[in-house]
């Protein structure tokens, strides 16, 4: 389907927030991607949906190579053609107490859309992002307004916890009912390890992987889970603690 | 105005409404695809490469881009002849009844032998399209496909236990894919298909490491056209039985190139990744195309640019 540019706004040097015009979309689940066509590049990119309204699709996305250094350069009025809504994201789950979502650097955009989500349902959240600098940060203030409290850590120490969002753990006043995840490899592994225990489906990781169809028809991107091999574009990119294989 | 009668085309005696095929490994089994849109609309469909055995395939990343294509290192995952026969074809009988094609591979010639005797029990299958060309796995496939010899005697022995035709599925990766297209044709192929992936590779500067974990991959997509369609004109020009065009195919023009060049049937593979409706919009692009170069029929075009 084709969307149309409205904004493509710069947050941070090298991290953007591209709101498109998408009237009649059907709503994403939290944690879902779309898959955006690129001029001149052979292959889609995968990006995470950020945020949404009945009419308007928000993606943040960092320009570390040449498709997303053209996404950059994109003015308002462009059309730009997605396949949307792809992906088994977050499924939100009831429960007492509060939901802990942790994001590392642009692990964090799709985790808007879910802390929107666990609000309108009444839950209550407590955030950790992780990043390498304060400069990096962005959406701080958004992130604060939804969020009982959030936790920032810094690998240099530029501000809030000096170390990786494993390090804030510590500061939280009891245990989570439920945790949320996204962001880098590593990160992942590490709260993987240092997280609480908590019931089958209440922890939920989302990954990525490189990518040729983002719908499940090539085994590109198919992992190894306890429960068989999956495919991270299809039946991820959220994986349930349970079903990891490191 | 170019009537569906005029788009028709035959493999070994099967009608194909038109000429336009999906690609093994590029369109699973069917099911993401059928969301989309109805596949009865299909000339055939050539299912994910599948092997006696369940596979999971290569560690990952198995993809990366490259200017005009990808690279795959996928590695055969598929979940063995058995669940194929059990699960997925009577779950493709629900959204699709057009010729099929069971693209099959092994590593040893009991394997492919094997597979041929399990595809004979299913109707649904009306071709055996024996792949001994896959670049990413190693010691089959195209430890069979890189000599004619071999290329022979696995095509010898499948023709033996095949009660459907044969098209062996041929690799560029050779030094003359003539001899080798000639050798499986004496042997008994019912027909070729051609090409798959060429073997390729990149590097990731920031790891300085290959991107892909099998370090090497198959290229396909719009830069291998030219070479897969050079290909099909001589392999075309070197045997009497029918070819099935592939690489980089990815509008109606490309499938008139492949028919020219001596094709009678294409198939599509990475477009349909990149464009989930790829061969959808070619099938209803042909007539249109074929108006503008004042072709009425396709049989009458098969290689007719070597005449
Ligand atoms: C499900 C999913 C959701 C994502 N969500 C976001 C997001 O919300 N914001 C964001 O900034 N980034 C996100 N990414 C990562 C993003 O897809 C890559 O940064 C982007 O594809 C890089 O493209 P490029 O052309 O700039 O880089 P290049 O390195 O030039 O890309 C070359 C190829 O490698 C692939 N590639 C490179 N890095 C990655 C990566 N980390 N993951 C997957 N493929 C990669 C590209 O897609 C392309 O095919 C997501 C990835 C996945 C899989
Ligand atoms: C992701 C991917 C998986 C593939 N898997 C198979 C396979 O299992 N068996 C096979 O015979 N060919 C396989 N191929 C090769 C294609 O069927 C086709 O021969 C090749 O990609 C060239 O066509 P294209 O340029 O249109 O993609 C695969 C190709 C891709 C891109
Ligand atoms: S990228 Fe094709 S199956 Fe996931």
């Amino acid at each position: 389907m084709d969307y149309t540019v409205l904004r493509n706004n710069m947050l941070t040097p090298n991290i953007f927030e591209l709101i498109l015009h998408a009237p009649g979309q059907e709503p994403p689940q939290p944690g879902q991607f779309v898959n955006v066509q690129i001029d001149g590049q052979y292959l889609r990119r995968p990006i995470s949906v950020c945020d949404w309204t009945h009419d308007t699709l928000t993606l943040i996305y960092k320009v570390v190579g040449e498709g997303t250094a053209k996404l950059a350069k994109l003015r308002q009025g462009t059309t730009l053609n997605l396949l949307a809504n792809l992906g088994n994201g977050f499924t939100v789950q009831k429960h007492r107490g509060y939901a802990l979502v942790v994001g590392g650097g642009v692990g964090c955009p799709p985790l808007f859309g879910l802390i929107k989500t666990l609000r309108a349902q009444g839950r209550r959240v407590v955030a950790i992002f992780g990043f390498n600098t304060a400069a990096d940060i962005f959406y701080l203030d958004r992130f604060c307004t939804l969020c009982q409290d959030v936790h920032i850590t810094t690998v240099d120490g530029s501000t809030g916890t000096r170390g990786f969002v494993t390090d804030a753990l510590p500061l939280l006043p009891r245990r989570p009912a439920a945790l949320y995840a996204c962001g880098p490899m590593p990160m992942l592994r590490a709260l993987y390890d240092a997280a609480p225990a908590l019931p089958p489906g209440f922890a939920q990781f989302s990954f990525e992987e490189r990518m040729a169809c983002g719908f499940g028809a090539c085994m590109g991107c198919s992992c190894q889970t306890k429960e068989g091999s999956k495919r991270i574009c299809k039946d991820g990119p959220v994986l349930l603690k349970e079903e990891i294989v490191w | 105005m170019v009537t569906q009668a005029e788009l028709s085309v035959s493999l070994s005696g099967i009608t194909l409404k038109n000429p336009v095929i999906p690609a093994s490994g590029c369109f699973g089994y069917g099911a993401e695809f059928a969301e989309l849109y109805d596949l009865n609309m299909l000339g055939a469909f050539s299912f994910k490469g599948t092997t006696l055995a369940p596979r999971y395939g290569n560690p990952l990343p198995r993809i990366a881009e490259t200017p005009g294509g990808l690279l795959n290192a996928v590695g055969l995952q598929n979940p063995g002849i058995e669940a194929v026969l059990a699960r997925e074809l009577p779950r493709l009988a629900q959204y699709y009844s057009g010729p099929l094609l069971a693209n099959i591979s092994g590593f040893s010639l009991e394997e492919y032998v094997r597979c041929c005797e399990r595809a004979n029990e299913s109707d649904q299958i009306s071709i055996v399209e024996l792949n001994i060309s896959c670049p990413n796995v190693h010691g089959g496939g195209l430890a069979f496909g890189a000599d004619a010899a071999c290329a022979a005697k696995v095509t010898a022995a499948c023709k033996k236990t095949s009660k459907k035709p044969l098209y062996i599925k041929l690799s560029p990766n050779v030094t003359d894919i003539t001899e080798i297209a000639r050798a499986c044709e004496a042997a008994g192929a019912d027909g070729l298909s051609l090409i798959n992936t060429l073997l390729g590779m990149r590097i990731d500067l920031m790891r300085r490491k290959p991107i892909l974990a099998n370090a090497m991959g198959g290229l396909s997509g719009p830069a291998v056209f030219p070479v897969a369609l050079r290909m099909v004109w001589q392999t075309a020009g070197a045997v009497k039985i029918p070819v099935i065009g592939m690489g980089g195919i990815s509008c109606a023009r490309d499938v008139l190139e492949m028919l020219l060049a001596g094709a009678t049937a294409v198939q599509v593979g990475a477009a349909n990744l990149v464009n989930p409706y790829a061969c959808k919009e070619i099938i209803e692009e042909l007539p249109t195309e074929m108006e503008r170069y004042g072709i009425s029929s396709l049989r009458e075009i098969i290689g007719a640019a070597h005449r």
